[in-house]
């Protein structure tokens, strides 16, 4: 039986990683850390979980901790954000290049400089060629449910990747939302127990991990390395398919809404896709043939299927919470990625939105979904890259 | 040998074995060489503690060569000896001279 509960995102996935009870977790336990670790902790000190807490003096070292974890053979665990998943940027390489199944929920707020740790997806964004696997929530819901279907992504198998489970900072991380916990069983059910790959604790079999490989393998590994991402989207959609039969939620790569007929769409990521969805409803009530897609796997990117969705459209705006200074929106390049070997594909257009927690309000949706009327009937873009919201 | 192709690696480049550091001779790096000079060593064995690479040999409790398959020629075991009469029984060459 589903427990209805009003949690805040951060309460949501502390939860989720109680009802998991990992083995290990690193805990860098100061800002830009959220409570969601604070929460974890306090189940730990509780006895609710079995899970050894190592606290350490960074993130840096939170993650190191986790890969020698992991290595080791446990279940492990860790949560970060903004700056510190930055710090931990190196070890990041590590996590993926040893093929450790670390699960990491990330609530993403901006980087300095200017300071601020409002919700933003750059920091993410910037860990996009890491090697981690990256899923992206809505809300309070999808960020408990990613977590838990996080685990038997990267633990299975043929993956053996670390995650990261990505929710909106302060929007979804702090706020409070309706939503549904499974019970503690079913999800130790559906997890499983964790089963080891290649732990270095296994003495009668002694193995290195992390060693030197100069010029004549490492071209090999990485592509190694590539050939296991390929193999990631059948298996998220595996245990999708289970998750739903235990929550009866479904997911997929990305998430589609009111698309199969549309003419005009809008790519938009996490929390600002509810929004974006209310306005799409308010101009589908005009007769605007309007739709939207929420990419949920980010790495690696469904670049086949997110062309397949968006083919039939006559103009598409991809929004981005983070940006690539004199480049596009992140997300706008993978789009286009997608989009070019169609040959004739939409027309598109990149909007930067809503950094260091800049409200995205609806009618920054209706500004984005009028423009893309004007410009399918025209059949030309106006600005190319354009951010809106900001003062002139 | 073949060398391996992309497709026959472990893993997460996880070494599956123990102790196979033998199999990668360090002692090309070296650009300073070791060289032991007998008649001033007093058998302290200052080198053989010192060596962080196992480099220095010994046989039956007592100095015997430099293993250059793994001396990187750090110059730990040169600066350590204390020799004979102030003359050291280790002493750095460059390498190629």
């Amino acid at each position: 039986m589903a427990k209805v509960v009003a949690v805040t995102g951060n309460e949501a996935c502390a939860n989720a990683l109680r009802q998991i009870n990992p083995d290990v977790c690193g805990i860098y336990p100061i800002t830009p850390q959220t409570d969601m670790m604070q929460k974890f902790a306090s189940f730990i000190a509780d006895g609710k979980v079995d899970t050894e807490s190592i606290l350490v003096e960074s993130e840096h070292s939170s993650m190191s901790a986790c890969i020698g974890a992991a290595a080791a053979g446990g279940r492990v665990v860790t949560a970060t954000s903004s700056q510190g998943l930055a710090l931990m940027w190196e070890m990041l390489h590590i996590a993926s290049g040893d093929r450790l199944p670390i699960v990491m929920p990330v609530v993403n707020r901006a980087l300095s400089a200017p300071l601020n740790i409002h919700g933003d997806h750059s920091d993410a964004m910037g860990a996009r060629d890491t090697g981690w696997i990256q899923i992206w929530s809505e809300n309070a819901q999808e960020s408990y449910d990613n977590t838990i279907q996080a685990f038997r992504i990267g633990e299975h198998m043929d993956i053996r990747l670390p995650v990261m489970v990505c929710l909106d900072g302060f929007i979804i991380s702090h706020s409070i939302e309706r939503m549904e916990y499974l019970e503690d069983q079913e999800v130790k059910d559906f997890v499983g127990p964790f089963k080891n790959f290649l732990p270095l604790l296994d003495l009668d079999k002694p193995k290195s991990y992390g060693p030197l490989i100069l010029t004549d393998l490492y071209h090999e590994y990485k592509r190694a390395q590539h050939e296991i991402m390929t193999k990631v989207k059948d298996v998220v959609l595996d245990v999708a398919k289970d998750f739903e039969k235990l929550s009866g939620r479904k997911y997929g790569l990305f998430e589609t809404y009111r698309l199969e007929d549309a003419d005009i769409a809008v790519v938009i990521l996490n929390s600002a896709a509810g929004t974006t969805k209310d306005v799409i409803d308010e101009f589908r009530d005009k007769g605007i043939r309007a739709g939207l897609i929420k990419p949920r796997l980010f790495r690696p990117f469904p670049y086949t299927e997110m062309a397949e969705a968006l083919k039939h459209t006559k103009a598409v705006c991809v929004m981005d919470r983070s940006d690539s200074f004199g480049g596009y929106g992140p997300l706008f390049m993978e789009v286009s990625s997608a989009l070019y070997p169609l040959g004739k594909g939409p027309l598109l257009m990149n909007k930067i939105y809503g950094l260091g927690g800049r409200d995205y309000l609806p009618s920054h949706a209706a500004q984005v979904l009028t423009e893309l009327t004007e410009i399918a009937q025209r059949g030309k873009v106006n600005v190319l890259k354009e951010y809106i919201g900001v003062r002139e | 040998m073949k060398a391996k192709g992309w497709k026959d690696l472990p893993p997460g480049s996880v070494v599956l074995e123990g102790g196979s550091a033998v199999k990668f001779k360090t002692g090309s790096w070296r650009a300073f060489r070791p060289i032991w000079i007998e008649e001033n060593c007093i058998q302290c064995l200052f080198c053989w503690i010192y060596c962080p690479d196992m480099a220095v040999k010994v046989k039956d409790g007592k100095r015997a060569e430099f293993d250059y398959d793994y001396c990187k020629g750090c110059g730990i075991c040169a600066l350590e000896c204390p020799g004979k009469k102030g003359k050291k029984a280790i002493e750095m060459v460059e390498e190629g001279k």
